[in-house]
């Protein structure tokens, strides 16, 4: 992977730069030295690493304002990060590029139950939220699997997921506000404080969720929050094949029924999940459905016997149904024990993260076992059924000669084969690094250029978070002129490098 | 009251394919000429009037290009009409979950003769919003012209998508101001299977908007909750709608009245009666016979809606548990009010736009009240990188082009 070329007199300027930003933030909130800057290295997509020119931990909207604008004034690029625990290299330093960490911005600053939002600081961890709100009987509905970890700045920035996309949507879809930085300094509000405040503007609210970190730094997020569910039952539903289970999740949707989460897991992962626990699944279960359903007692009871109707329908071999709280986790502990199992299996996993549309889950883990073959690597799926959310998982062996290699390409074919199947380069994870050279499969130049454009707008000098998303710097000024050549230039304010 | 001139009727370009459509933008950059985007038609007086020298007309692009209700998604091209969408997902029990009003009548339009780019294209949402947000929440994906021709697609046809910046929430809601939208992917739900309303007589629009801020907090999921009041904030009607498994219905209604606790006179409502209630409520139907008057639309925290709505004094319409408020106001009220209700709308962190007025008036006032400069300044160049010749709807928005 390519990254942007180091400018060497940026580094060589290191310790004048830190003395700068020093003024700015606080004398121990520059970390400069090797030993502290190793820590951080990488992020979640641990095949990349760079140690970062410095490490900025700002406390404030204005000490960020400041930062932003010394670096638009010397042309030092920044990264930025909230806990690093990015999939696909959001948050992957450069040697060239100051690391602009949101860690000591985690207040919650206002919860406002009459209007079911709360304003946090970009670094508040995720599950903090709720736990905030609980009290009121509210929460923050978005739960990637990363929660504990990950700050709501990284979730803004990379429109995270979680198994209750299916039924509440993504991250997007619980944020009415933001307050932002550019570079030039600009502190922006978009949206406000309650629903529909983005409205009858652009939504840029809704632009910068998932725009990774390239357009603007969030120094503030206002959340949605809704009323936490009384009831809330798991069905664990086995069947003898692949193929039946598949069949299984378009017949419950089918029927109406959106269930809070549905995910798949296939024998791979049920063996190395049961082996790590203990357990003992039964012997013709060849992929397990987990499928939560919430609301009302009423309602979730209700639903419980639907589905488990339509799954005697379909075949089902074995079925569970929690009764209550502690059977739900123990029937949920398979599931999010699935990733740490599979590395106990294996040397080296890579879990890839595309999204195809339901229909096509059979001739998509077709392909993956064809793949499989052709490089001659094993697999495991674990996925997000409900939404065509794939995370096949990929065991290689990074000491091995060429496995590396080979399981990238693996994971770039599924990746093909999904956007050729009608879904997307990426579900949930990100574009980042790990699938910039890819976003050509999905895009057209025009497409890519008119992206390109959006955050020139933002961010004309490029020095947000340069290398990610886009296989290629987006040169603003030459994007610009590609089609007004010879045209009165049209605001004549925007800044132009 | 000022008599806007008859200006003579634009041109009216119709293109019926995308190479067409392209031609047009190529056309208006050779002429100098610019275009108000039309399709149905219907919400050409919402917002600031466009001004385009000659319109461009998007109904040819019609027609469902495919619906699949097991992957619960349709694509359909941009001027399809709602009611032909609609018929589509009712046959199969299914619906778009954030329930678009017909703007048409309180426009003075005919019912059913919307399209669905009108509706992307100005985000609209009904009183669903408070559980299944607005259009910008179902679309998954877009295809279009450009201001510089070019023609793209943006997001694609699955929820679980964060592939390249979410350009599909810029387009939508922008007021056709970025690019001519040609197809529209969106997601859809099933259908409740059952829905009752619990109608509230005698509070006030303050109590009301606390019932409403209330009951949205509690776990019963109300998908609507609305009043009907102003008028010296006297006393209104106040409903919360209950929608899903029918057996849910009675007890979450019941728990609903437990934890609201109040003593006004109530009646619940069911089935189509229900429906037709919020039909009207969706549609403002109070407010379209009269059309000479002016509408108020504000956004604005709850605890602020009845104190600025109450300070215009005509009927007003809360929707979205008090988030959005809707008041009837003269010619002569707007121009005396419009200053100093906005500024008490910036001072609470919304604003007040002119919903429905004359053209001439929400030239002179504004449809939109402005946020900040800030925001001002990177919308422009924003519009700039989409259309740097300033062809498509310019001046919609408020945003300079």
């Amino acid at each position: 992977m390519k990254m942007p070329e180091i400018d060497t007199s940026i580094v060589n300027r290191r310790e004048e730069i830190a003395v700068l930003l020093r003024h700015i933030v606080g004398q121990e909130w520059v970390l400069d030295s090797e030993a502290e800057r190793r820590p951080y290295e990488s992020d979640g997509l641990m095949a990349y690493s760079a140690l970062p020119l410095l490490v900025v931990l700002p406390s404030c909207t204005e000490e960020i304002r400041q930062v932003l604008m010394y670096c638009q004034a010397e042309h030092v690029k920044v990264v930025p990060r909230g806990s690093g625990t990015s999939l696909s290299g959001g948050a992957l330093p450069l040697e060239d590029a100051i690391l602009l960490g949101t860690a000591r911005m985690n207040e919650i600053l206002q919860i406002d139950a009459a209007n079911r939002v709360a304003r946090v600081q970009p670094g508040v961890q995720n599950a903090s939220i709720s736990e905030a709100v609980a009290h009121l009987g509210l929460c923050y509905m978005p739960d990637p699997s990363s929660q504990a970890i990950s700050t709501i700045g990284g979730n803004v920035a990379e429109n995270s997921g979680g198994i209750h996309c299916l039924k509440y949507g993504m991250t997007s879809n619980h944020i009415t506000g933001l307050e932002v930085v550019l570079l030039n300094g600009d502190v922006i509000r978009t949206g406000g404080d309650f629903i529909g405040a983005s409205d009858r503007e652009f939504d840029l609210t809704g632009a910068l969720i998932g725009s990774e970190g390239l357009l603007a730094m969030v120094t503030e997020v206002t959340v949605r929050l809704v009323p936490k569910p009384i009831s809330t039952r798991v069905l664990s539903l086995g069947f003898s094949s692949v193929e039946a289970a598949s069949q299984c999740v378009g017949s419950i949707i089918g029927n109406g029924i959106i269930p809070a989460g549905l995910e798949f897991m296939d024998r791979k992962v049920i063996d190395a999940v049961s082996s790590m626990l203990g357990q003992e699944p039964p012997k013709e279960v060849q992929a397990l459905l987990l499928c939560e359903l919430d609301g009302t007692p009423e309602e979730v009871d209700s639903l419980v016997e639907r589905v488990q109707t339509i799954a005697k329908g379909m075949g089902v071999a074995d079925v569970q149904i929690s009764h209550s709280e502690e059977e739900r986790e123990a029937l949920w502990t398979s599931r999010k024990a699935a990733f740490g199992a599979m590395g106990k299996i294996a040397h080296d996993i890579y879990v890839t993260d595309g999204t195809i549309p339901r229909g096509k889950l059979p001739e998509i883990l077709k392909v993956i076992d064809e793949l499989s073959h052709k490089y001659g690597l094993q697999y495991a799926n674990c996925f997000h059924a409900g939404d065509g959310n794939l995370h096949p998982m990929i065991l290689f062996d990074s000491a091995r000669e060429g496995d590396t290699e080979h399981a990238e390409a693996f994971g770039a074919e599924i990746l093909k084969a999904c956007v050729d199947l009608g879904g997307v380069l990426s579900g949930e994870h990100g574009i980042g690094v790990e699938k910039r050279d890819l976003m050509g499969l999905q895009f057209s130049d025009v497409d890519l250029a008119q992206q390109q454009r959006f955050k020139c707008a933002f961010d004309p000098a490029e020095l947000l978070n340069p290398g990610k998303v886009f296989p290629t710097p987006c040169r603003c000024v030459e994007l610009g002129k590609m089609t007004i050549h010879g045209q009165n230039i049209r605001f004549a304010d925007i800044p132009r490098f | 009251m000022n008599i806007p001139r008859q200006e003579p009727s634009p041109h009216v370009v119709r293109p019926e394919t995308i190479d067409e459509l392209v031609d047009a933008v190529h056309t208006a950059r050779g002429n100098g000429s610019s275009y108000e985007l039309v399709s149905g038609g219907t919400k050409r007086g919402l917002g600031t009037p466009s001004a385009g020298t000659a319109v461009l007309d998007l109904s040819g692009f019609s027609g469902i290009e495919f619906y699949e209700p097991e992957e619960l998604v349709i694509k359909v091209r941009a001027g399809t009409r709602m009611s032909e969408i609609q018929a589509a997902l009712s046959e199969k029990g299914q619906h778009l979950a954030f329930e678009p009003p017909d703007y048409g009548p309180v426009f003075g339009h005919d019912r059913l003769a919307d399209t669905i780019g009108g509706v992307v294209a100005c985000n609209l949402a009904g009183p669903r919003r408070v559980i299944a947000g607005s259009a910008k929440d179902s679309v998954l994906g877009l295809e279009g012209v450009n201001g510089r021709g070019e023609v793209f697609k943006c997001g694609g046809r699955t929820v679980k998508n964060v592939t390249g910046y979410d350009m599909a929430k810029l387009l939508t809601g922008s007021f056709g101001t970025l690019a001519a939208l040609t197809s529209i992917t969106l997601k859809v739900l099933p259908r409740p299977e059952g829905e009752l309303t619990l109608i509230i007589s005698g509070a006030d629009d303050y109590s009301a908007c606390h019932l409403l801020s209330k009951s949205l907090q509690l776990p019963v999921a109300i998908s609507g909750a609305a009043h009907s009041g102003g008028i010296g904030c006297a006393k209104g009607l106040t409903s919360f709608r209950l929608e899903g498994v029918s057996a849910s219905l009675r007890p979450r209604l019941y728990q609903l009245k437990e934890h609201l606790k109040f003593g006004y006179a109530t009646h619940v409502i069911e089935g189509s009666e229900s429906q037709a209630h919020w039909r009207d409520i969706r549609d403002l139907s109070a407010f379209s016979a009269d059309q000479k008057s002016c509408l108020w639309r504000m956004l604005a925290p709850v605890g602020d809606a009845a104190k600025l709505a109450c300070s215009i004094g005509g009927e007003a319409l809360y929707d979205w548990g008090g988030n959005e408020v809707f008041v009837r106001a003269s010619y002569e009220d707007v121009l005396s009010q419009a200053q100093r209700l906005r500024d008490r709308a910036v001072r609470a962190g919304g604003v007040a736009d002119l919903f429905r007025a004359a053209k001439a008036l929400r030239l002179d006032v504004g449809a939109f009240q402005p946020k900040s400069e800030a925001l001002a300044s990177l919308s422009a160049r924003i519009k700039a990188m989409f259309d740097p010749a300033g062809l498509l709807n310019p001046g919609r928005l408020g945003i300079s082009g």
